[in-house]
């Protein structure tokens, strides 16, 4: 009998870790955007992910949510592989259509928000789970009604995105990446995009979720954040981990040089 | 003589100080554009006299025979004929061209290519031509066979049908006007925001679905103002059918009535009448065509009523 089963190489237990990334190297032709990128996101933990501009923050994120295939080392998403399957000792290139599939249960919110701005607040939520999920339309709607009230917008179901400040954009979108009952969310500097008297209102629907325990990759400049919220910070710089650890030791006292040249421009 | 008025103006339209008025309208006097009135007073003059003599000193213009041929029940329902022809040949056009956009754009290197070669034939080749080459096709290829080169085919069935002119006049154009379609559908799709296809392919939206639910709705704004283009200029190139030869419509009727009458001249001008209405009736068509998706730019109306429903409160207890 040939063995399908894949050789995990973290244990085996009954739930493996959400994310383990192992010396994962990207490449843009002579380019090389992550070096050599090892880390693990467990179970409701809450990472954020800082760095300088160009340093590959949003390239790991795409990487996560198949949106780039890696080069080099090896990543995996709730115990499978992301970009390839191994079987027998062999690597397999991953259909599209696998790709797609792991990567429903995977949210990602962006700087741009990138609502679909001919849909409703509600209908953008209920487009993927009605064709991607084939979520019965009156359940779509219903689950889509408690979302935007989970995220303060039950008023604007009917509103167009141009119609919305960029505030209520973005929560839209977050509900929108709830909708299809993720577990893992990636937020991709959600707030940068935004005026800086609306960034609390997003902030706050990002620490309600972070308590309700989902697990999340946040790439953000906002320490405030970081500091309450994440239980643990990774410093990125050109394509390497240069630091990492619990935040508020991080924040307070970084161990690297560049680390520390970088939170004297931030903070 | 009018400085001095506008200096009075120009005082009164001083702000009151400290008050919190608006500040009174401005009522400037227009700059006057006294060029512009004579250059359009010579055009009206000459336009005038040109009228003039076609109507009354050139008798080879024939109004009566214009009168006539106008309203002929030949001539109507040749126009009628170049009217569903347009229709038929810019709605499949329309079709294939997405198709041909979505190929090109598509992943797969097989249909890119597919698509590029359909394009640079049928953009790269006269229409008159491909026309006359329609109506050779029963000419060219008598048979349908099956089978290996060089060997006796397994299949062979000669075509006992032939379709019709009127049919091999609306495929020809169809399939040329297509290569314009799909270029103008793939600016219109590349005009959409690269983040939308992110977004949707995120959500686990498959290539396709992206695409019908996401980027060709949103792309219509920036196609639909050169498609109507598109369908003007269709109107006028079914006057070409005739290389098929298909002669019912208006062109090629008005043609053969004037060859019959010995007088061409004034069923030109009927012909013409006939495209300008015709062409009229679409750029009246494309103008609010275009206000509509103009609409869905500024989004301002396109917000429906912004009303809380009653029951969705209770809903989410
Ligand atoms: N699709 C691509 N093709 C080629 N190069 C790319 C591509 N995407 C990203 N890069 C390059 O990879 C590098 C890292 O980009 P990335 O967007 O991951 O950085 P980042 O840390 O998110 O920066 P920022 O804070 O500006 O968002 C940049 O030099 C960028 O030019
Ligand atoms: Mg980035």
């Amino acid at each position: 009998m040939t063995q399908f089963t894949e050789q995990l190489p973290v244990q085996s237990e009954v739930a493996p870790d959400m994310v383990v990334a192992e010396r994962v190297m990207k490449q843009f032709g002579s380019n090389t955007v992550l070096k050599n990128i090892s880390l693990t996101v467990k179970r409701g933990e809450v990472m954020c992910l800082v760095g300088p501009s160009g340093s590959g923050k949003s390239t790991f994120l795409r990487l996560i949510n198949h949106l780039e295939k890696l080069n080099a080392g090896r990543l995996l998403v709730d115990g499978e592989f992301v970009g390839y399957r191994e079987r027998d000792g062999k690597l397999y290139e991953q259909k599209p259509r696998d790709a797609a599939v792991q990567r429903r249960e995977i949210g990602m919110v962006f700087q741009r928000f990138n609502l679909f701005p001919h849909m409703t607040a509600l209908e953008n939520i209920i487009e993927a789970p009605i064709r991607v999920k084939n979520q019965p339309r009156k359940e779509a709607i219903a689950r889509a009604k408690v979302l935007l009230e989970r995220v303060g917008l039950a008023e604007k179901a009917k509103a167009y995105p141009g119609h919305l400040s960029g505030g209520q954009q973005q929560r839209v979108a977050i509900a929108r990446a709830l909708a299809m009952d993720p577990k893992l969310m990636l937020f991709d500097e959600p707030t940068s995009a935004l005026d800086p008297e609306l960034v609390g209102e997003v902030l706050d629907v990002m620490k309600a979720l972070a308590k309700s325990g989902m697990t999340m990759i946040v790439v953000t400049h906002e320490m405030g954040f970081a500091r309450e919220v994440a239980d643990s910070l990774v410093f990125m710089d050109g394509g390497v981990v240069v630091e990492t650890g619990d935040p508020r030791e991080v924040l307070a006292n970084p161990q690297h040089e560049r680390t520390q040249a970088f939170l004297s421009k931030v903070l | 003589m009018a400085s001095a008025g506008h200096t009075d103006r120009a005082a009164q339209a001083t702000v009151p100080p400290g008050g919190g008025d608006d500040a009174p309208l401005i009522r400037a006097i227009p700059l006057r554009h006294p060029w512009r009135n004579t250059f359009a007073v010579i055009v009206l003059l000459l336009f005038a006299g040109f009228l003039y003599d076609a109507f009354f000193l050139r008798t080879e213009y024939h109004w009566d025979q214009f009168g006539k041929y106008l309203f002929d029940a030949r001539v109507s329902q040749a126009a009628m004929n170049t009217l569903i022809i347009t229709v038929l040949s810019m709605v499949s056009a329309i079709v294939l061209g997405v198709i041909l956009a979505v190929m090109r754009l598509s992943p797969n290197p097989v249909f890119k290519s597919i698509s590029w070669v359909y394009l640079w034939v049928f953009r790269g080749t006269p229409v008159y031509v491909q026309l006359v080459f329609w109506g050779l096709l029963f000419t060219l290829y008598k048979s349908f066979r099956v089978g290996l080169p060089f060997q006796t085919p397994w299949v062979d069935i000669p075509f006992s049908f032939s379709i019709d002119v009127f049919w091999l006049a609306v495929i020809g154009l169809a399939l040329n006007e297509a290569s314009y379609m799909a270029e103008i559908v793939r600016a219109g799709i590349l005009s959409v925001d690269r983040g939308q296809e992110e977004a949707a392919t995120a959500l686990g939206m498959s290539w396709s679905q992206t695409m019908r639910r996401i980027v060709i709705p949103q792309s219509m704004r920036i196609i639909i103002p050169p498609t109507g283009n598109e369908v003007i200029s269709m109107l006028k190139t079914t006057s070409l059918v005739i290389a098929v030869p298909y002669s019912f419509e208006l062109y090629g009727r008005t043609r053969d009535i004037a060859v019959s009458i010995f007088d061409p001249i004034p069923l030109l001008l009927v012909a013409c009448a006939w495209y300008l209405l015709f062409t009229s009736i679409l750029m009246i068509g494309q103008h609010f065509l275009e206000k509509r998706f103009a609409r869905g730019l500024t989004m301002t109306d396109m917000t429906k009523p912004d009303v809380v429903e009653p029951q969705s409160k209770a809903d989410h207890e």
